[in-house]
């Protein structure tokens, strides 16, 4: 397999299932993306989206339904997953209880007939990388979590793979061991500088590894785009929702000015910013807990009067919960203390509440 | 490695240990007490020394050789079984439309008698069946060819009665193997045929052993078969074939508890190799990480 490459092309990739019933489903609906040397893509979603599908797809694992794969000009989705050589990660790590550390890692570089020697040498550097060294007479029931998901990662990757799939290899981890090997995953991909795809349903684990995140829903592609373009400019609903944009609100479209749009629902006024073509005078506003300030806007806009329902206590702020005087409940954080039966003002600037066609949800 | 416990370690009576009662009682009286009065009795014959029973089995001409005329037979019908249980164990592993109606045919002569399968063998491979006809036809062997009453009788009617053992037991052993792990070897380079030998093979070691030992010893009792297939006064004169004429023919039980003593040593032995082996192979839990 050419080692080196410079994209890896995805055209219309599609797989389905017999679903419940005896009828068919897209699990993945034509992705199409483009992936160049060097990147790290996380594919993004909630379980059953349809990202997992993807990857088995690009590993080998499953047959293709539609679509092409094609590695510079070398179509690959024919090929079985032995002759693809790409590294996986699996979810739980997939390590041959039965060979020490060294054997698992030194596998792939088995089947590929490396000489003995060498295989030793590239073994040992893989576990230095993944800083195991003294681990490798150890089977891998002797290990813990995050030492056998270290071990995983040093076994897809010693055979120096154009590109290493990743498939939630963080979720059997815990918090503090899941951030650790997150700069772990990140550092490697940089001293390899091959592209990575990584599988996750984890926000923040997308946002901090991904030079480019794939946002996905029941099989189809929502957004692609950078880390920052995600989380500031969903393209959609679905996507806005799955980043964190918890207050979701109808309105009516009022108006719509330049970059602006008015919206009201009976006393209650805002400004929004447009994202999409609205098909109807019915909007959805998003906005972020994080983004809403309690106290009035400049010159008393985008202000709403509420009153405290929830208190969360969370340390450094608390989430708050409101409902303002058309019953809309809102969620803010803010630092500040409230008590449930309070009266507030809250504001958001017009930038941050983004408005979206409605959708099914 | 500090054996001292702490009197917390000493844990109180588990009274649901007395649900234990009743097996326990069971196994007694059906299965301890009666050996051990077959051993105490093997060493009481009806003349000569205590160990009298024994020197006669391994003197006599006809009987002694029966350990190796069982052996025989028990080594290659367990070998076979286990040979040919392995890889349609291994193709029935993933679920698919067949795998049901396959593993029910294979299944069948498991719950036929071994005198139903003899009788069914006697016509069947017997000299007028239309096997051996069509075989007859066939330019591989001169002359006619004997399928029943003798030792190749023996041996078939063994695979059929073992065989569907040995194949759910391997079944069993085969779809316990996460096939997450064949998958990651996939991805590592390796070829169907070399996910086989480095990653289910070893792991199904242990658990082979353990299906031939258990066929091994199925295979070794054999007996009504022997009789009724083989070549009883010969070839197939199996070892449990002279406990039977020594008890109920000479009415020696003594001399009769002796050869099942003898009979069962002989599993022991073989059992003791297979496990001894079994030793050189991991043995563990067959996933790869967590879930």
């Amino acid at each position: 397999m050419n080692q080196d490459f410079s994209e890896l092309r995805l055209d219309r990739v599609t797989r389905r299932f017999a679903g419940a019933g005896g009828q068919a489903f897209n699990a993945l609906d034509e992705l199409t993306i483009t992936i160049k040397r060097g990147e790290f893509i996380a594919l993004l979603g909630p379980s059953g989206c349809g990202k997992s599908t993807a990857l088995n797809c690009i590993a080998g694992l499953l047959p293709l339904s539609g679509g092409t794969i094609r590695l510079d000009d070398l179509r690959i989705d024919t090929l079985p997953p032995e002759s693809r050589g790409f590294g996986m990660v699996f979810q739980n790590y997939a390590l041959f209880p039965h060979m020490s550390v060294e054997r698992n890692i030194g596998f792939g570089l088995r089947m590929r007939g490396v000489s003995t020697a060498e295989t030793a040498t590239r073994v040992a550097n893989a576990l230095k990388l993944v800083q195991l060294t003294g681990q490798e007479h150890k089977l891998p029931g002797q290990l813990s979590g995050g030492q056998q998901q270290r071990v995983a990662i040093a076994r897809a990757i010693v055979i120096e793979p154009p590109l290493v799939l990743m498939d939630e290899p963080l979720s059997n981890l815990d918090a503090k061991l899941r951030i650790e090997t997150r700069a772990e995953i990140r550092r490697i991909h940089h001293e390899l500088g091959r592209a990575t795809i990584y599988v996750t349903h984890d926000q923040d684990e997308a946002l901090s590894l991904a030079d480019r995140i794939v946002v996905m829903k029941d099989g189809v592609v929502q957004q692609i785009d950078r880390p920052q373009q995600i989380y500031a400019q969903p393209a959609n609903l679905h996507v806005a929702r799955f980043m964190g944009y918890r207050n979701v609100i109808e309105m009516d479209v009022e108006a719509t000015t330049g970059d602006r749009i008015a919206l009201r629902d009976r006393d209650v006024r805002l400004t929004g910013t447009p994202m999409q073509a609205l098909p109807g005078k019915l909007a959805m506003v998003a906005m972020r807990p994080e983004e809403i300030v309690v106290g009035d806007g400049p010159e008393g806009r985008n202000t709403l009067a509420v009153r405290v329902e929830t208190v969360e206590y969370g340390g450094r702020d608390s989430l708050v919960g409101v409902v303002t005087a058309t019953g809309a409940r809102l969620f803010l954080r803010t630092a500040q203390s409230a008590a449930p039966g309070d009266a507030l003002s809250i504001h958001v600037p017009a930038e941050r509440a983004l408005v979206y066609a409605p959708t099914p949800a | 490695m500090n054996t001292r416990t702490s009197p917390l370690a000493r844990a109180p009576f588990d009274r649901t240990l007395l649900l234990a009662a009743p097996a326990t009682l069971f196994m007694v009286a059906l299965f301890i007490y009666p050996f051990l009065y077959g051993l105490w009795l093997s060493f009481e014959p009806a003349k000569g020394g205590w160990l009298a029973n024994y020197h006669k089995f391994f003197t006599a001409d006809n009987l002694w050789p029966t350990i190796w005329t069982t052996l025989r037979l028990a080594l290659p019908a367990t070998l076979i079984n286990v040979g040919i249980a392995l890889p349609i164990a291994f193709r029935m592993r993933v679920k698919s439309r067949y795998q049901r109606l396959i593993t029910t045919v294979l299944v069948v002569p498991i719950t036929l008698g071994t005198v139903l399968i003899a009788d069914g063998m006697l016509t069947y491979f017997g000299p007028k069946g239309w096997l051996a006809h069509v075989l007859e036809l066939l330019p591989f062997y001169e002359g006619p060819i004997r399928l029943t009453h003798n030792y190749w009788g023996v041996l078939i009617s063994l695979v059929i009665s073992g065989f569907p053992f040995a194949f759910l037991l391997i079944l069993s052993y085969i779809t316990g193997i996460d096939p997450v792990l064949a998958r990651a070897a996939s991805t590592l380079g390796a070829s169907p045929t070399a996910q086989f030998r480095h990653i289910y093979l070893p792991l199904l070691a242990p658990g082979l052993a353990m299906c031939f030992c258990l066929a091994f010893v199925q295979a070794y009792s054999v007996f009504p078969s022997a009789v009724l297939l083989g070549a009883p006064a010969g070839p197939t004169r199996v070892i449990s074939l002279a406990a039977y004429e020594a008890a109920f023919e000479q009415y020696d039980y003594s001399l009769a508890s002796a050869i099942a003593m003898i009979m069962g040593f002989v599993q022991l032995i073989i059992v003791a190799i297979v496990l001894g082996l079994r030793g050189l192979f991991y043995r563990g839990p067959v996933v790869g990480g967590k879930g």
